[in-house]
């Protein structure tokens, strides 16, 4: 294992220190806050001269993720970060960076869409491009922010899928919660990440390629295709990384991570920092006999059905807690909700109950009654079969 | 010649086309209504219409105009707007006097 040292950093400055571990060829941002304490912070490291990163204070988010597409195309390691609303003003890059297949990795510090102006945590801006063909990793806490950055890099360079990540952490929660983070050794993160050989770039004089060309009726399909099927082979990909980086530092990563999940016959579905207090709650709810457990997914794109629904084949209740609105959907329940409906039927498993939780919006608080609310509906599903209400509000004011 | 048959299995990850210059290989040609023709006898080769084609569509050939490269050509006549060469006797395919070069509708044309 690799010698590490244990400090106390905020979310955000874990994962300025990632990159700075990583020292990409080009990072391009704007500020916004609750990403600002991540650039200003490798910003730091580029005027100290601590990175070789050529930095590009761009100015706008539209120019952060086109600046990346160029300097990713020309053969470079390149990374970003932004939220909320640069995620939105980026959008149109954001789905040419996918299909042209360039390994772009972008931090992104949840925070809720406008309007009403807000600048807490939901997870409406990642949950908007979740179409987009990027790969999506949302961390929990301040370690798993850094260790995912560290290896978002492998997982969108890998050959087999040359696909951009996003990788996510609650704003403010996490992103400015100062918490115990275990750093990597620089020198075991710099072999760890390797170094970045693309078989063609837009510099290669002496073998000229176009990129971004076009291609209509005869060809875009199938170009489609071929990126949709890149990402359905992330799945294995995802879990060699992670397991590779679990021999490095004793912290193996998978798609999702389960509590009390072995003999539950109720599940609570939840993603990021919200998951710590789920667990809190279920070890609470088991000692009182309650048969509860928690699924905590990673990994939300590609979406991990097979692994999600081996998870809940016991389960009888399901309550999934979405931090996002899918606006105009099925009740108007969140997009995390929608997935797992669709894997469950799909696979054949329609006996389960499932029913949706709308949490956190704006970065309105979660506390454990909340938790315990759900554990009692769930308790009264399995029980009765029945479901009041399929789309319910937690600490909203009724 | 890319392959118009790949498979998306086949195609180009990310779009990447690898074979320089090959735009030559796609058949925009077909897009055209009228067809510039040439007076191949009274043309002075002057090169006006080689200078102003948008689409490189003039052929020459040792200094010479030698033709149109039909694929390409979208029939847009800035070429036989710009001739400046009036013909002294009637067009060779059309028959009329005006320029070295004419536009004619493809429907008239075999």
């Amino acid at each position: 294992m690799a010698k590490s040292n244990i400090t106390a950093m905020h979310g955000a400055h874990a994962v300025a220190h990632a990159m700075k571990q990583i020292n990409p060829d080009l990072l391009a941002a704007y500020p916004i806050t609750p990403q600002t304490a991540i650039v200003q912070t490798f910003s730091q490291y580029v005027a100290d001269g601590v990175v070789d990163t050529e930095f590009v204070p761009v100015e706008s988010e539209h120019a952060a993720m086109s600046c990346c597409v160029g300097a990713s195309a020309a053969g470079g390691r390149v990374m970003t970060a932004t939220a909320a609303n640069g995620l939105a003003l980026m959008w149109e890059i954001v789905y040419i960076a996918a299909s042209m297949r360039l390994p772009i990795v972008m931090s992104v510090v949840n925070r809720a869409l406008s309007a009403p102006l807000n600048i807490h945590c939901d997870h409406s801006d990642s949950m908007g491009a979740r179409d987009a063909g990027w790969i999506q990793i949302y961390a929990e806490n301040a370690q798993e922010a850094y260790d995912n950055t560290i290896q978002a890099i492998r997982i969108a360079e890998h050959p087999d899928l040359l696909t951009p990540v996003m990788s996510m952490q609650d704003g403010f929660i996490t992103g400015h919660g100062v918490e115990r983070v275990e750093i990597v050794d620089d020198q075991a993160v710099r072999d760890f990440v390797g170094t970045y050989k693309p078989a063609h770039t837009l510099l290669d004089v002496d073998n000229p390629a176009t990129y971004g060309a076009w291609a209509f009726y005869d060809f875009y399909f199938e170009h489609k295709r071929q990126q949709s099927d890149a990402l359905s082979k992330a799945i294995p990909i995802i879990r060699e990384i992670g397991a590779e980086y679990g021999k490095l530092t004793g912290r193996t990563y998978g798609l999702l991570d389960t509590y009390e999940m072995e003999d539950a016959e109720m599940a609570i579905i939840v993603l990021s920092s919200a998951a710590g207090t789920a667990r809190a709650t279920v070890r609470g709810l088991r000692e009182k006999g309650v048969k509860i457990g928690l699924v905590k997914p990673r990994v939300f794109r590609p979406f991990p059905t097979e692994e999600l629904t081996d998870v809940l084949q016991n389960v009888s209740a399901v309550g999934v807690m979405d931090r996002a609105i899918a606006f105009g959907s099925m009740n108007g329940c969140g997009p995390l909700f929608l997935d797992i409906c669709a894997a469950l039927f799909a696979t054949g498993k329609h006996n389960t109950k499932v029913v949706d939780y709308i949490f956190g919006l704006g970065g309105r608080d979660l506390v454990p009654a909340h938790i315990e609310q759900i554990a009692k509906d769930l308790q009264s599903i399995a029980s009765t079969g029945e479901v009041k209400q399929l789309v319910n509000y937690l600490g909203l004011r009724e | 010649m890319p392959n118009m048959k790949a498979t998306w299995k086949e195609v180009s990850p990310g779009g990447v086309v690898h074979e320089a210059g090959n735009s030559v290989e796609y058949i925009t040609g077909g897009w055209r209504t009228l067809r510039p023709l040439r007076d191949t006898e009274q043309c002075t080769h002057c090169m006006i219409c080689w200078i102003n084609c948008p689409d490189s569509a003039i052929i020459v050939e040792n200094s010479k105009v030698v033709g149109f490269d039909y694929d390409h050509c979208k029939g847009c006549g800035i070429c036989a707007n710009v001739c400046p060469v009036k013909i002294k006797k009637p067009h060779s395919y059309t028959g009329e006097m005006g320029s070295v070069i004419q536009m004619v509708p493809e429907t008239e044309l075999e």
